[in-house]
């Protein structure tokens, strides 16, 4: 179980997030959604330690990752794709994911059972091996950047934004990845600002507003609750 | 790592053994000296060219390396394997301490603190004096410059080591940036704040690779020292510094190849330029500005770019 409790955090003197609280279960989709500035990224940052929380906690299977340095938050079983994807471009394909390995299992058989995993979840990117990460399509580099945090074989996955500006058919298949990490037992925090694309695939759904938790929806709340949800967006 | 890496880099190692035998006297002798300092170059080329550390004080490594040489043999009359070795140490250890105090910067900051750092060394060999000679130099005895029976003054001798070291550099240069290590550093170089979300310590490895970078360029002075038979504050000063990132653009920060072509041009461009005007660094400063603008990867960078995308 995930769970964030009472979390304050934000940049030197100017606090950002006040006393936000979440849950992500394992097994689940939980989807963070808020206005633009509403705190969203920010609160991934602070999962991943890399904005220092002020007060609160963050838990994951009773590890407090608000204790950790950055670079070891990923080895206690968070995973994260940032918004704009953030690849090593001038890497190829097959080096980015080997990096991402480097991270991962130390086991070289496991390695390489974990890369053969990710080139099944993403067959596309077989096709592109050597390819620099830097020319492939938006879509493609999304999947790049998911399958590279999936290298570490996550318990939670935090993706930022993960459809932000692809095309149909990529956010399709970005969603199909989602559903089967969910399937696969990981916890998974999607922050996104379209509501329509999470109805059907949220078991889950927080909303912030100006750094502070608004509501909750639980799965059977979401559909009748569109409406409370679309004005809490604005939309 | 691919055949085609192979077969290319051992290329030119044959290729400047072959020259061992045609080259005149005079080009033999000129590349003795780009072998050393290319290994001096292919040292930087691991901070800058693949980690993105931009240090503007590196010949304080390559100066740590010919003191090293100089005072042990100068003064303790240590033969040169030895020497070098304490020269390499001398070397390593000051990238450590340099690195451990300089990497809590970054960017522009790194550089002004790898400068300072430089400058302080530098002002510490002419305070030295007693034991540096301060801007005179040492010159190191003839019978301190011999490994076993090979006397280093003989330039037939002085050329094959300057082969054998800049050999072991260009493939252990090779090997580091094909293996998951290089890799990683790369990765820095192009993000440092995702490969620390990947669970890497990116400080750890930025001192990892600044404490290669430093000893391979000490191994560079050590070596100059030996073979040339001089230790000056010069080789120290900022001058050398600026000379390591100047090859390292020249020839293509991150190919592995292009240090030894950017020392090679540059100390080509100079020869040539120096003997149809006396004003010869106009003619290269022009040459340099008509580079940067037509080739801004490298010489070896572009050739990537254009017609070999996977050179390392």
């Amino acid at each position: 179980m995930f769970q964030i409790e009472g979390l304050t955090a934000g940049y030197g003197q100017a606090t950002i997030l006040r006393e936000v609280s979440l849950q992500a279960a394992l097994g689940e989709i939980t989807v963070l959604m808020g206005r633009n500035g509403a705190g969203k990224t920010t609160l991934m940052k602070a999962i991943m330690g890399l904005v220092r929380a002020e007060a609160g906690q963050i838990r994951l299977d009773g590890t407090d990752l608000a204790a950790l340095p950055p670079h070891q938050v990923p080895g206690h079983g968070v995973g994260y794709v940032p918004q704009g994807r953030r690849l090593f471009s001038e890497l190829t394909v097959a080096q980015n994911i080997e990096v991402g390995l480097g991270a991962g299992p130390k086991d070289a058989a496991k390695r390489r059972e974990t890369r053969d995993e990710m080139l099944e979840l993403f067959p596309r990117l077989g096709e592109r091996m050597g390819q620099r990460a830097g020319t492939l399509s938006g879509g493609e580099q999304q999947m790049l950047a998911t399958a590279r945090a999936l290298c570490l074989r996550p318990k939670l996955l935090l993706l930022d934004e993960p459809t932000e500006g692809l095309q149909p058919s990529m956010i399709e298949a970005i969603r199909q990845v989602m559903v089967q990490m969910r399937d696969r037992g990981l916890a998974v925090l999607l922050v996104e600002q379209r509501i329509d694309a999470v109805l059907e695939l949220a078991d889950r759904i927080s909303v912030i507003e100006m750094g502070r938790n608004a509501e909750d929806f639980t799965k059977p709340e979401i559909a009748p609750g569109e409406t409370r949800l679309r004005a809490h967006l604005g939309v | 790592m691919t055949r085609r890496d192979l077969t290319s880099h051992l290329g030119l190692i044959a290729g400047l053994f072959a020259l061992h035998f045609i080259l005149p006297a005079y080009h033999h002798g000129v590349f003795a000296r780009v072998m050393v300092l290319a290994v001096y170059a292919i040292g930087y080329n691991i901070a800058f060219g693949y980690t993105g550390l931009l240090s503007l004080g590196h010949a304080m490594f390559f100066g740590a390396g010919m003191y090293g040489v100089g005072i042990a043999s100068y003064h303790f009359a240590i033969p040169a394997l030895p020497a070098w070795i304490i020269g390499l140490g001398c070397g390593a250890l000051l990238a450590l301490v340099v690195g451990l105090l300089a990497l809590r910067t970054e960017g522009v900051s790194f550089m002004i603190v790898t400068l300072m750092f430089a400058q302080a060394a530098y002002l510490v060999i002419l305070y030295f004096s007693e034991y540096t000679r301060g801007d005179d130099g040492l010159v190191i005895p003839g019978d301190m410059r011999a490994i076993g029976s090979w006397d280093l003054s003989d330039e037939g001798t002085r050329y094959l080591l300057a082969w054998a070291l800049f050999s072991i550099a260009l493939m252990l240069s090779l090997w580091l940036v094909r293996h998951p290590f290089g890799r990683v550093l790369v990765a820095l170089r192009e993000n440092e704040e995702r490969a620390r979300l990947l669970g890497y310590d990116t400080g750890g490895r930025k001192l990892a690779a600044l404490v290669i970078s430093g000893t391979i360029s000490a191994a560079a002075g050590g070596a100059y020292a030996t073979m040339f038979g001089y230790v000056g504050a010069s080789f120290a000063g900022v001058q050398y510094s600026i000379f390591a990132l100047l090859w390292v653009l020249l020839g293509g920060a991150g190919t592995v190849l292009g240090p030894f072509v950017g020392v090679l041009f540059m100390t080509y461009l100079n020869d040539v330029a120096s003997g149809v005007t006396e004003a010869y660094m106009l003619i290269a400063g022009v040459v340099l500005v008509l580079l940067t603008l037509f080739a801004p990867q490298g010489i070896v960078g572009e050739i990537r770019r254009r017609f070999w995308k996977d050179l390392p």
